[in-house]
Parts: structure tokens; sequence; C-alpha cells
């Protein structure tokens, strides 16, 4: 089905927090381009842990992780790999950390040795294919809730990721901001992890979706993902029926 | 919320390489500050006030900013002539009042006025991304500017951050008294403070971190000094020449 090898690999991953609780457990995961993954499960899962290691911002304890089909284990490899990988923060102001959208926009650019005209074309087509023209010297703290996420997704957008791994992308944003991102995403042209609560959002958004349960990433051939009705509260996640 | 009312116009100043009125206002602040003789001092206060006017700001503001900080000069006027002894200008009821400390309290006025002047005029009227872009060009190190533009982008998320917290004392019935309690809860709220900044710090280098950066600076910004630039960086160095003449004739003939 795919002769290429996997962007992400993680083999027998471990990890715990410095508590000493163990929050992924001997996790195995492939994925692929092309793919589109959702990925829903509680509070402390450790599916943001997963995105940090990922990026090389967290260590396993043990286990390994192969990179576009290289093995990265030291912050050299890591830095090599990232520009390929963009990650959208669960908050906007951890992203955001320029004073004006512009300068926020051309950092990634400019840190791939970009230079200044270059910088500054591809934040104009950033921006206008997010539909954020004249936001430009905006200034990023001063933005609304909903105009920081689309700026971040911005900053991620511009280094050309081959990549993105997406951490709760809509939590607190109003209903338009929703489908606004929701169908920027649908229409990205590029593979993609999302983190979400949000059932409706990943079945638009994504072809499967997995779970995380006792450390271990979990995909249920049997488990046909499907909205329905609980009386009881675990109806938002993935779960068998017994 | 922290504004830049004077970064954005049109005025000449406004449009002078941003790094030609750093250097004069460093340079200018500097002499001021060591000058000791009243017709420099006065001539500063009316050289930065030109340089006001040519920055075209609205009169209120600036009045706005000059009282705060005479505020604290009218705090010196009232301890300094009282305390600073020497000969004995005159006396109010019991207290005397000392000649050097008028004069000391006058040169301290016209100097911080002098200095807020040319600073408001040359460095407020730049936004401040361009004041952190501006002094990197002008080799400050990567770190500093770094350090200077991050506080700026942080303390208002700090403050939020604050008043989050204090609107989540005021919710569940705390009432500040003199007791321990409350010392205890305020410094609750400073040490969550400081864990809240820790933590967010790495995140946002975590968040650096996955867009290359190398602990380098980059800036959009780009300076070019044209030929006025270089004429009024010529006329406010000879400005400057003047002042420490001014100040170098007075000094010898006071001798």
């Amino acid at each position: 089905m795919n002769s290429e090898p996997p962007i992400i690999n993680l083999k027998n991953v471990d990890f715990k927090y410095p508590s000493g609780q163990t929050v992924l457990n001997q996790l195995n995961f492939k994925f692929f381009r092309g793919d589109r993954i959702g990925l829903i499960a509680p509070n402390g899962s450790g599916k943001t842990t997963l995105f940090h290691l990922i990026m090389g911002l967290n260590k396993p304890v043990s286990g390994q992780i192969e990179l576009f089909g290289q093995p990265v284990t030291t912050a050299k490899h890591f830095e090599a790999v990232r520009r390929r990988i963009g990650l959208l923060f669960q908050d906007p102001d951890d992203q955001l950390f320029s004073p004006s959208v512009k300068e926020d926009v051309a950092f990634g650019p400019l840190n791939l040795g970009k230079s200044i005209e270059e910088a500054q074309e591809i934040v104009r087509r950033t921006l206008a294919y997010l539909g954020l023209e004249g936001f430009e010297d905006r200034i990023t703290f001063k933005l609304s809730g909903g105009e920081k996420r689309l700026v971040s997704l911005a900053t991620i957008l511009a280094m050309e990721p081959e990549v993105l791994l997406l951490d709760e992308p809509l939590t607190g944003l109003d209903f338009d901001t929703r489908s606004k991102i929701e169908e920027i995403i649908s229409n990205l042209d590029i593979s993609y992890i999302i983190i979400s609560h949000d059932i409706d959002f990943l079945l638009s958004t994504t072809t499967q979706i997995y779970t995380l349960k006792d450390g271990k990433i979990l995909f249920d051939d049997k488990l046909q993902v499907h909205v329905h009705q609980h009386v009881h509260p675990h109806g938002r996640y993935p779960h068998e029926h017994e | 919320m922290l504004q830049e009312p004077f970064a954005v116009g049109t005025s000449m100043v406004h449009r002078i390489d941003p790094r030609i009125r750093i250097a004069a206002a460093t340079v200018y602040s500097v002499i001021v500050a060591v000058s000791r003789h009243f017709p420099t001092l006065v001539t500063a206060v009316g050289v930065s006030l030109v340089l006001i006017m040519l920055a075209k700001l609205p009169p209120r503001e600036v009045i706005k900013r000059v009282i705060i900080v005479n505020m604290f000069i009218l705090l010196l006027w009232l301890v300094l002539p009282l305390t600073f002894q020497g000969p004995v200008a005159f006396t109010v009821g019991p207290l005397n009042v000392y000649h050097p400390g008028i004069v000391m309290s006058a040169q301290i006025t016209l100097k911080s006025n002098a200095i807020l002047l040319v600073l408001l005029a040359l460095i407020t009227t730049m936004a401040f991304s361009t004041f952190g872009a501006a002094l990197n060009r002008m080799r400050v190190p990567d770190k500093l500017v770094h350090l200077l533009l991050m506080t700026y982008r942080y303390v208002f998320v700090m403050e939020q951050e604050y008043q989050r917290l204090i609107r989540a004392l005021q919710i569940r019935g705390f009432r500040p008294g003199t007791n321990i309690h409350t010392y205890k809860t305020y410094a609750y709220v400073v040490g969550m403070l400081f864990v809240r900044s820790a933590l967010r710090a790495d995140r946002v280098y975590n968040a650096m971190l996955c867009r290359g950066f190398k602990r380098k600076f980059y800036s959009l910004h780009e300076f070019s000094t044209g030929k006025t630039e270089w004429l009024f960086g010529a006329a406010i160095g000879a400005v400057m020449l003047v002042l420490a003449y001014l100040e170098w004739m007075n000094g010898s003939a006071l001798k």
C-alpha cells in the first residue's frame, strides 16, 4: 500500500512524568504520508506528550523515534527534522511571541535562512491564504482568540511543513471561527494528526480516528466510528459496547 | 493595556532612521546628565522642546507624561533644600533652606525634563519592535534584544494572569486585611505567578524551537539612512557640541 517508510515511526516508546507516573507505555505508532489521523482521548492520557515527543521537546524514557525514515535521538537530529513538521500549540499565546503578526509569521522562514524579501512574500501569501489580509502590522497580544488561532496556524504554514500536528485547534473558538478552521484544515494538502475532543470535527477532517488508552495508541478496526447518543458520559470517546 | 500613542506619525522626526534617533538620544542624554551649569541645562530643555515640536506630538499627551515625572521631582524639592547642607539661603520658621540644595534640585529638574522630552521626541516615536530591531542593527547583542522584546510581549500576558488570580480570589469572597491570611494569600498569588511564568517561558521556548529558532535575532525591519537623515544627525551633533561648549565655557569661567 505504501512503499516509502513512515514519516513518523514510534517504536516501544515509554514516557513517564518526572513524578514517576507512566504516561506512554510501550507505544507503537506509524504515520505515513497522506495520512489524516484524529486522536481523541480523555484529558491527561498523553496526547500532548505524544506530540512533544515527536518534536523532540520531551525525551522518551526508552524506545525509538524515527522521523522521515531516520532515527532521531539527539537535539541536532531534531533540529533538522523539526522544520518539516509543524506543531500548533494549544495556547496561541505560547506560539505568538513576536510584537507584530508580520514578524511572527516571518520568524520561521527567517530561521530557515530565507531573505527578508522572501520572508515578506511568504507572510503576504500565507496571510492571504488564511483570509488575514491587512493583519501584517497588528499587535499579536491585541488579537481576538479566533484571530490568534488563525495567525498561529499562519506561523506554522509559513514554514511549509510536510506534516501538521494540531493540538486542539478548536478549543475556545466561536462557531464561525470553528467552521473557518475546519474548512482550512480539510482543504490542506498536507498530512496531519489532530488532537480534539470534538468527534464531529474529526469525522469531517480525518480518515482514521485513534484513541490513547493505558499509554498505548489504539485503532480498533471493529470499532466503526459513528456518532451516537449515550446516557453515560463516556460516549465522547471511542469505546466498545460489550 | 500599554499603548504606543506616539509611535505612528508622519512628522519629520518619525521618518528619520531609528538608529540615528537612538544614537542621538543616547549621546544627548549623557551630555545633559553630566552637565551642571544652568546655561547648558536651560538650552538643553529648549532644544528638547524644539524636537517635541518637530515630532508634532499631541501636547496634551506630552504634558500628561511630563507631569508624572515631575511629581517625583517635587518630592526632591521637598527634601533636598532642607537636607543638602551648605550656606543657608533663607529660613522658613525653624527650618533652614540651604542654597546648594536649591541649586541641586533645579539642576535635577532641568536635566530630567530635558532627557524625558528628548526621549519622548526621538524614541517613543517608533514602535517597540522597531526599537528592538534598530538596537540589534546597532550591535546590541541578540540576547538583550530578545529579552527586551519578549518582556514587552509577555508583560501583558502576565498581567492578565495576575488579574485572573485576583478575580479567582474575589469570587470566593477574599477581602484583603492586615492579617496573616491576607499575607499568605498574596504570597501564594506571587508564587503562582512565578510558577506560571516559568512554565509559560518553557512553552514559548519550545514553540520557538519548533520554528527553527537558533538563538539568532532576525527582523523584517530594513533601515536606510538618506541625505536628510545624515543632515539631522549632523544638526543634532552640532547642537550637542554647542551644549558641551557651553558647559566647558562656564566651567572654566567659574574656576
